[in-house]
């Protein structure tokens, strides 16, 4: 029996993330360093992981409110003001998600119509456009450039937007080229998304992971509150990746309509992660400090290197991700990729798995300790004089 | 800081050729950074952090509890430097509270050290009492954790 005629029709269309098959010819190779890996190398600090402890011993292991705790909600309207400058009522203005994934996923079904555009720049996390295509509506890419270092610019906006845009997603600092927008940058968008009365959903998971110049909420830019879904969680900052855990703050009626979308699929974000993320507002801080010191010294390192063997890479003002150019070595980014990590052991996810406009790069993550970015960088070196 | 004393209190273990290239330094460089610490005794050297229990020829270690006279013009410096000086005193360390000094003493045996206060320590003029406590067990030593298998982090060689 031909069960495939089961599948929904826009899932069959759906293409598999171009992650997957990687991932299954690295996980076969013994001795490789991964640079492909999209989270923190540490491991939760130990006083978060001990809170969670201490409520599951205390019996915290009932539902939430579908919004999720009031005390989570409280610590993160103070943190969301003191940090981004967005002023939320814990009430009716956050909701507590499985991870940002669920917060795109929950914000995209309950604001797109079939046949609604909405924007994204690209390359982009790998999602983005997949939930926009569940959804029945339509992905608009914008592309983004090294030229600007990876910035997304009003221009860009304008020469891509088509009539029937509806909503702009917003991933700055940017998974997986690390760029990010000025201040000003920001403001000509902003003006851009009133201008066309787009929504924005703007996912700023690696905002504490900004290394020059601050970060810049686009919520917090005059007009923009009211049109802005401002989604964020701990699997970065707080090295909680596992944790599921994540928020989306808003106005009170679209927050309201993410909660049914919310209630009737997750129900409530597990109870054990919430516990675990108010310790992480409360008293976690020091510890984002340390681990952004870290990553700024390891970007630093891996971004000049790259320069040095001759990957062009633009200086990433976040995240944890080098987006160095691969076509100096007559390359294309899926045949360096393969090649680098058959001769050297070296895996780097080719820049077409995020989407079309990045083909000709690689995307490099520096989670991963000093000893084992020397080496790679010692092998990519080697293997790129190798081709000269 | 001295961004070669960060990289050490980050805990790695990098050769100076691999710090080098981390902070894009010469060796010569951080070698130079690294006298400089210790010319400025901010550096005082390096010693292997080590579970001494798993040694067959395990050490004996004490904390001990002392008190002192204090004297016109150096207070407690003369004699905690004395006492500071024995081989056997790994640490020792000016308090507040009950006592005075904290002595954190090594020995081959229970009777090294036993025999170390007993003769010297508590022979020493100014010394008032001493209060003598064995360890019996340790389970962190200077940030790392004793008999608790590393955490596997478990991460996937690639995700999004």
């Amino acid at each position: 029996m031909d069960t495939n005629r089961f599948v929904a029709r826009h899932v069959v269309t759906l293409p598999k993330s171009g992650i997957r098959d990687f991932f299954e010819i690295v996980a076969k190779m013994k001795d490789v360093i991964s640079l492909g890996i999209g989270e923190p190398d540490f491991t939760t600090p130990w006083h978060i992981r001990e809170a969670a402890i201490y409520a599951l011993e205390k019996g915290k292991t009932h539902y939430t409110s579908n919004l999720g705790l009031i005390e989570l909600r409280r610590a993160i309207c103070t943190y969301v003001g003191r940090h981004y400058g967005l002023d939320y009522k814990p009430e009716d203005e956050v909701l507590v998600t499985v991870g940002v994934s669920e917060a795109i996923d929950v914000a995209l079904r309950a604001l797109v119509n079939p046949g609604d555009k909405v924007m994204f720049h690209q390359p982009c996390y790998v999602s983005y456009h997949p939930s926009v295509t569940l959804t029945h509506g339509l992905g608009v890419a914008v592309p983004t450039h090294a030229a600007d270092n990876f910035a997304l610019t009003a221009a860009a906006l304008e020469s891509a937007w088509e009539p029937g845009c509806k909503i702009l997603m917003l991933n700055l600092p940017c998974n997986p080229t690390g760029g990010t927008c000025t201040r000003e940058q920001l403001g000509q968008i902003a003006r851009f998304c009133i201008d066309k009365d787009l929504l924005v959903i703007s996912d700023e998971i690696y905002s504490e992971l900004t290394f020059e110049g601050g970060h810049v909420s686009i919520g917090s830019l005059p007009g923009m509150k009211e049109r802005t879904i401002f989604l964020h969680g701990f699997s970065k900052a707080f090295a909680m990746t596992g944790w599921r855990i994540g928020y989306a703050c808003g106005p009170a009626p679209l927050i309201d309509a993410m909660m049914k979308v919310h209630q009737y699929s997750m129900m409530c974000a597990s109870i054990i992660s919430q516990e675990g993320a108010i310790e992480a507002l409360i008293r976690g801080e020091d510890g984002v400090k340390r681990m952004r010191e870290q990553y700024h010294r390891r970007r630093d390192f891996v971004v000049r290197r790259f320069n040095e063997i001759g990957l062009t890479c633009h200086l990433p003002r976040g995240s944890f991700y080098a987006f160095p150019s691969v076509t100096a070595t007559g390359k294309g980014e899926r045949e360096f990729a393969m090649d680098l990590l058959e001769k050297e052991r070296v895996a780097m996810v080719p820049g077409t798995a995020f989407g079309e406009n990045g083909r000709g790069f690689v995307r490099a993550s520096f989670a991963t300790s000093y000893e084992q970015l020397v080496e790679a960088c010692t092998r990519i070196e080697r293997y790129v004089a190798g081709l000269r | 800081m001295n961004p070669v004393l960060k990289l050490l209190l980050e805990g790695g273990s990098l050769t100076t050729a691999q710090m080098a290239q981390v902070l894009n330094l010469t060796e010569g460089e951080i070698n130079g950074h690294l006298e400089q610490l210790k010319k400025e005794h901010i550096f005082l050297g390096w010693r292997p952090v080590l579970d001494l229990s798993r040694e067959a020829a395990g050490a004996v270690r004490a904390v001990i509890e002392v008190r002192i006279t204090p004297e016109r013009g150096g207070g407690f410096n003369r004699l905690a430097e004395r006492i500071s000086r024995f081989d056997e005193v790994e640490s020792c360390y000016l308090m507040s509270g009950g006592y005075d000094l904290l002595v954190f003493v090594t020995g081959s045996s229970l009777q090294r050290v036993a025999s170390f206060v007993s003769e010297k320590l508590s022979t020493i003029e100014g010394v008032i009492s001493t209060s003598t406590h064995f360890m019996l067990r340790s389970y962190k030593e200077q940030g790392y954790l004793m008999d608790v298998p590393s955490e596997q982090n478990g991460r996937l060689k690639v995700t999004p």
